[in-house]
């Protein structure tokens, strides 16, 4: 089959069903006169991100500046504290269960003390949405590593392959697909990171990133403003996860079914 | 090429949980020649050769092989990393041995054509046959010149009549380099086919039954049809069926 009707096939059902969402949306305003302060129709959504485009696609590009560096902070320290873990038995029962904390404490809570500790700005948004996301890479790579067939890792030690070698050449490239697993839901738990850590850390007015965007529309009843930015928000979160996809069809199209 | 010899003496290996698979095993490895370990499934003939190729170690005994050998390993499966191209899987060893790229292209296309599967080098493994796989991990169990070629039933999961080509393949490529050999099988026709002895052990414990020298000189095809051919499997046949219906 020919690319771009692959692209098209997996296109369209989820555009036809976005298309009915929102058709189904924009009537439930209408019909039950809901007052735009508590929803506004997706046209004035539209509308919204039209009228103030450049003041939104600045936020979104700061917005999208902090969650790639998290998403790529959390990618690195996942993957090597994975490949750790793996490696050293005793971090791995010591460690592991540890790393659990990531997921078990809200973001929100210590949002305040990585501003704290990062100052306002980007740091405290990149360490957020590192934070947040971090923990499916380490779990995915970990997975990946300890499943690893025990035929060939038998055949690498009959070779006398060290221990950096045989990961080198045999665990990471076996993990890889768990590995993707764990970066996909990492794609939009970094989003999340990000506008989370940006209500709490992030410079308003002309420096303002999509949180800071929300947090001073909500202040003002702007309804259609804080959907405009949650709007752009989410398709930043879809861009990274489809950029995660193509890496992840590069690096195993040819021979792995998962990313077929 | 310098012929290795292997002895095992009083040799046990108990797994964790009390599973005795090796019991006093005594055997020799006549220097190149090739042997076949023949018994029941789950007699401990895998694990014997295990033993010898360093991945297990005995529980008593000892297992000498002189000098220090190159060990060539076939599985039964071909474990084939499915990431790799042919030519880089059967490159494998070399590389894990520091290898030049070079040297690691060169030797692989070699033994590539050797096996017949010189067209298949840029290739991944799925987009090969159960044959073709098996042929490359022969490919590759040779690439690093064994003076040690330990065969663990590697041909039993394919069909008749690619196992009996991939029989007569191996034992071309064998007798021509006179390196020792230990085959693990369960079929009778196979060893005898390939062997110059044939060990026949016991259900598990492993345990010695009986040792039949194969008179034959070549192995081809033809061989399958002697009398001779036939009247060995026969004999060892009921060796091993003894064997069993003494432990049932």
């Amino acid at each position: 089959m020919k690319y771009p009707r692959i692209i098209w096939n997996s296109v369209w059902p989820p555009a036809v069903v976005v298309l009915i969402l929102l058709s189904l949306w924009h009537l439930a305003v209408v019909l039950f006169s809901i007052p735009e302060f508590l929803l506004p129709t997706p046209w004035s959504v539209l509308e919204r991100i039209y009228d103030q485009w450049p003041r939104l696609i600045a936020a979104t590009g700061r917005t999208a500046t902090a969650t790639l560096l998290g998403f790529g902070l959390s990618a690195v320290i996942g993957i090597v504290s994975g490949s750790l873990l793996s490696l050293v038995p005793l971090a791995r029962r010591g460690v592991y269960p540890l790393t659990l904390l990531l997921q078990m404490v809200p973001l929100v809570a210590i949002a305040p003390m990585l501003v704290i500790w990062f100052g306002y700005g980007l740091p405290s948004v990149i360490a957020a949405a590192c934070i947040v996301s971090v923990f499916p890479v380490i779990a995915g790579t970990l997975d990946g590593l300890q499943s690893v067939d025990a035929g060939l890792a038998e055949m690498f030690r009959i070779h006398r392959a060290g221990r950096i070698r045989t990961w080198w050449s045999l665990g990471l490239p076996w993990s890889l697909p768990s590995v993707f697993t764990g970066l996909r839901i990492a794609a939009g738990l970094a989003v999340i990171g990000a506008i989370v850590g940006e209500f709490v850390g992030a410079f308003g007015g002309d420096q303002a990133p999509l949180g800071a965007v929300i947090t001073s529309a909500l202040k003002q009843n702007q309804t259609s403003t804080v959907f405009a930015a949650v709007t752009l928000a989410a398709m930043l979160g879809f861009a990274l996860f489809g950029f995660v996809n193509l890496a992840g069809w590069l690096l195993l199209g040819r021979w792995h079914e998962s990313a077929r | 090429m310098t012929n290795v010899q292997v002895r095992l003496r009083a040799v046990e290996k108990v797994f964790p949980g009390g599973v005795e698979a090796v019991a006093a095993m005594d055997l020799d490895l006549a220097p190149g020649r090739v042997t076949a370990l023949l018994g029941p499934t789950g007699c401990g003939k895998s694990t014997l050769l295990r033993l010898i190729g360093g991945v297990e170690t005995p529980t008593a005994g000892s297992i000498e092989i002189d000098p220090l050998p190159q060990i060539g390993f076939c599985f039964q499966e071909p474990r084939l990393l499915p990431w790799r191209n042919v030519r880089r899987n059967v490159a494998l060893p070399l590389e894990l041995a520091r290898a030049s790229r070079e040297t690691c292209r060169r030797e692989a296309d070699r033994r590539l054509e050797m096996v017949g599967l010189g067209d298949a080098a840029e290739f991944l493994p799925a987009a090969l046959s159960g044959g073709m796989r098996m042929r490359a991990a022969v490919a590759r169990a040779f690439i690093a010149d064994p003076t040690l070629l330990l065969l663990d039933e590697p041909f039993a999961a394919l069909d008749e009549v690619t196992r009996l080509r991939l029989d007569e393949e191996v034992a071309a490529l064998v007798r021509k380099r006179s390196i020792t050999v230990l085959l693990v099988t369960h079929s009778i026709a196979e060893a005898v086919f390939l062997a110059d002895e044939v060990v026949v052990l016991s259900p598990r414990p492993a345990r010695i039954l009986d040792r039949f020298e194969i008179p034959f000189g070549e192995r081809n095809a033809a061989l399958r049809g002697h009398e001779e051919f036939a009247a060995l499997q026969s004999r060892i046949y009921n060796v091993l069926l003894a064997g069993m219906e003494a432990t049932s």
